[in-house]
């Protein structure tokens, strides 16, 4: 009886929270009238009726969506990608290294971990609007002033985060000093240990640094909403709010949100043991 | 003889010593590309949050950043939008806490309680965690307009009598529509947390418990919620951030509106400071809602501190 009552509300959960995903997925291949048509029964989440990719072609057709999609894949995987690397070596000489001033550094570091990103991001906008570049013009190296509607003033504020440091940190205090101290007898240099004892053995942290990275990386919106206006550079989550302000169909929406949500919904099943283990690291040391 | 050996002590010292000073040039040499990154993102933005709030500072301007005071906190003192702001935000974070908080501890004890398809609950129930805010906001858009899902559920499951409402045009309903949203968005998050919090209680607490003939509900009061209390502070903490800091789902949904009776600190902060492009008075709105952070996390931590 107690099993069955438990069953039954963690079928019923299993409604609320599949529903209104399961609806956006299976509308996306619906014309609008149908969408409307089929709210009123169990149709809304059934794949029957006129089923085809036209809203997909609509939304290719009305906004360079193909364009924003590269733009949100080049910038989440240089962010994961230099990320793990940057915070990595940081947790490496924080916690293998000795070094004058390495305990305050760390300090200061979580120190930082309080301060939410929204207190900062409006001086930041003005900060990298006077901000210095180099760009190359054929072969001659320009100084441009203002990071505003580029690609990097989307990837360099995110590589260096304190969370990620302090996850490797805690994950490399885990691994034995012992082996560093054979690497050296072998002659091995610090980076070298670095690059062939601790961070092979590191498989773990590094999972979960890139899943807490990837997900705010893809789904950014409030930063380049400030700082990206060309449609050249702009990522996914701010090309759909701007195709949803075009008063485009509802069908056409469900499957440019299909379209940016099912990529990471793979992933996330695929990758389910890291990407649950992430979140409950960043619970339990957090 | 005796000069030998400390010609070769001397040699072991400096040699240690250029060991030593080579492991902290390589140290500094591995930890400065994320210490510079965090100075230039982190830490000057927030000195200047604190220095531009007391400037007319705008985001593009050709005349320099000129010095006004307390100016800016004098207007935003009087100004009724910032007042709408901080109570709609209150409003948020009192009842998201502990309505998340509380679900999330609910569909925690479900699935760890064992049965089959344990794994399957935990990924469905997870699945919004992952799935960006902007595409949920725009999803339920569509279950709140007045055609739209909710209405069609209501008014099949009271045979017709519900008459339907623009839940995120009416002022009454507009912020609670967000709340459900938000809650039914981030719950899975917690749920882990919960989860994770529970598998490191003792297994054989609960043995113990059930050779003493405890009921469930004092095995939960005296073993699990005391076992808690370490991810109880976390979680508190991290939905009242999260809560304080609303934006995205305002920017998507509604703009603020209707009335104001959804705007929060955070969206006037980037109203101001974006849209208008008054970066002073934008950083003055940062700093209150700075300042409203710390408080609200620092009374959290003193309140849920160890007692003992």
């Amino acid at each position: 009886m107690r099993t069955s009552l438990l069953q039954g509300g963690r079928a019923l959960l299993v409604v609320v929270f599949a529903f209104p995903i399961v609806f956006m997925l299976i509308s996306s291949f619906k014309p609008d009238a149908q969408i409307f048509a089929d709210l009123s029964s169990l149709r809304a989440v059934l794949p029957v009726g006129e089923l085809s990719l036209d809203n997909y072609r609509g939304v290719f057709e009305r906004v360079p969506a193909g364009r924003f999609l590269v733009n949100s894949v080049l910038i989440s995987v240089v962010t994961v990608a230099l990320g793990i690397l940057i915070n990595s070596m940081a947790a490496f000489a924080l916690s293998r290294m000795r070094w004058a001033g390495r305990r305050a550094v760390l300090a200061a570091i979580i120190a930082t971990l309080i301060v939410p990103f929204e207190t900062f991001a409006l001086p930041l906008v003005w900060w990298v609007n006077k901000l210095p570049w180099l760009e190359l013009h054929g072969f001659q190296l320009q100084l441009t002033e203002g990071w505003l509607d580029t690609y990097h003033v989307q990837v360099l504020p995110f590589l260096a985060n304190a969370f990620s440091i302090y996850l490797f940190y805690q994950y490399f205090t885990s691994i034995p000093v012992e082996l560093d101290e054979a690497a050296r007898m072998d002659g091995a240099g610090w980076f070298a240990i670095y690059r062939r004892v601790v961070m092979p053995l590191s498989g773990p942290a590094i999972a979960t640094v890139a899943i807490l990275t990837f997900l705010p990386a893809w789904n950014s919106y409030l930063w380049p909403l400030m700082v990206v206006q060309s449609e050249d550079l702009r990522p996914v989550m701010v090309g759909i709010q701007y195709f949803f302000q075009l008063n485009v169909s509802w069908g056409q929406i469900m499957a440019y949100a299909s379209m940016i949500t099912v990529p990471v919904l793979v992933l996330f099943v695929a990758f389910q043991r890291a990407f649950i283990g992430s979140i409950a690291a960043a619970g339990v040391k957090g | 003889m005796y000069a030998t050996a400390t010609s070769q002590l001397v040699v072991r010292r400096v040699r240690a010593r250029t060991a030593r000073s080579r492991e902290t040039l390589i140290g500094v040499a591995m930890a400065s590309p994320a210490v510079v990154l965090l100075l230039v993102f982190f830490l000057v933005p927030v000195l200047l949050a604190f220095g531009l709030a007391f400037t007319n500072a705008r985001l593009i301007s050709p005349r320099p950043a000129r010095f006004v005071g307390v100016d800016n906190f004098v207007t935003l003192f009087g100004d009724s939008l910032f007042w709408a702001s901080l109570r709609n935000t209150a409003y948020f974070a009192v009842v998201v806490v502990p309505v998340q908080a509380g679900l999330a501890l609910i569909l925690a004890l479900l699935v760890n309680a064992k049965v089959r398809g344990t794994n399957f609950f935990r990924t469905v129930y997870f699945a919004p965690v992952v799935t960006s805010m902007v595409v949920i906001s725009l999803l339920w858009r569509f279950i709140y307009q007045p055609d739209g899902l909710l209405n069609h559920l209501l008014s099949a499951v009271s045979f017709g009598h519900w008459q339907g409402t623009d839940w995120l045009n009416n002022p009454d309903t507009a912020m609670p529509a967000i709340m459900v949203m938000s809650i039914w968005q981030a719950v899975g998050f917690h749920m882990i947390v919960w989860l994770a919090g529970l598998q490191t209680i003792p297994r054989d607490l609960y043995e113990a418990a059930a050779l003493d003939g405890a009921s469930g509900w004092k095995t939960f009061a005296n073993i699990t919620w005391p076992g808690l209390r370490a991810t109880r502070t976390f979680i508190l903490i991290t939905i009242t951030i999260a809560a304080l800091s609303l934006f995205t789902q305002i920017s998507v949904m509604t703009q603020g509106g209707p009335l104001d009776r959804t705007t929060t600190v955070v969206f006037m902060a980037v109203r101001t400071g974006y849209e208008q492009q008054s970066t002073g008075y934008a950083a003055a709105v940062s700093l209150v809602f700075f300042v409203l952070v710390l408080t609200v996390s620092g009374v959290q931590r003193f309140l849920t501190r160890d007692k003992d």
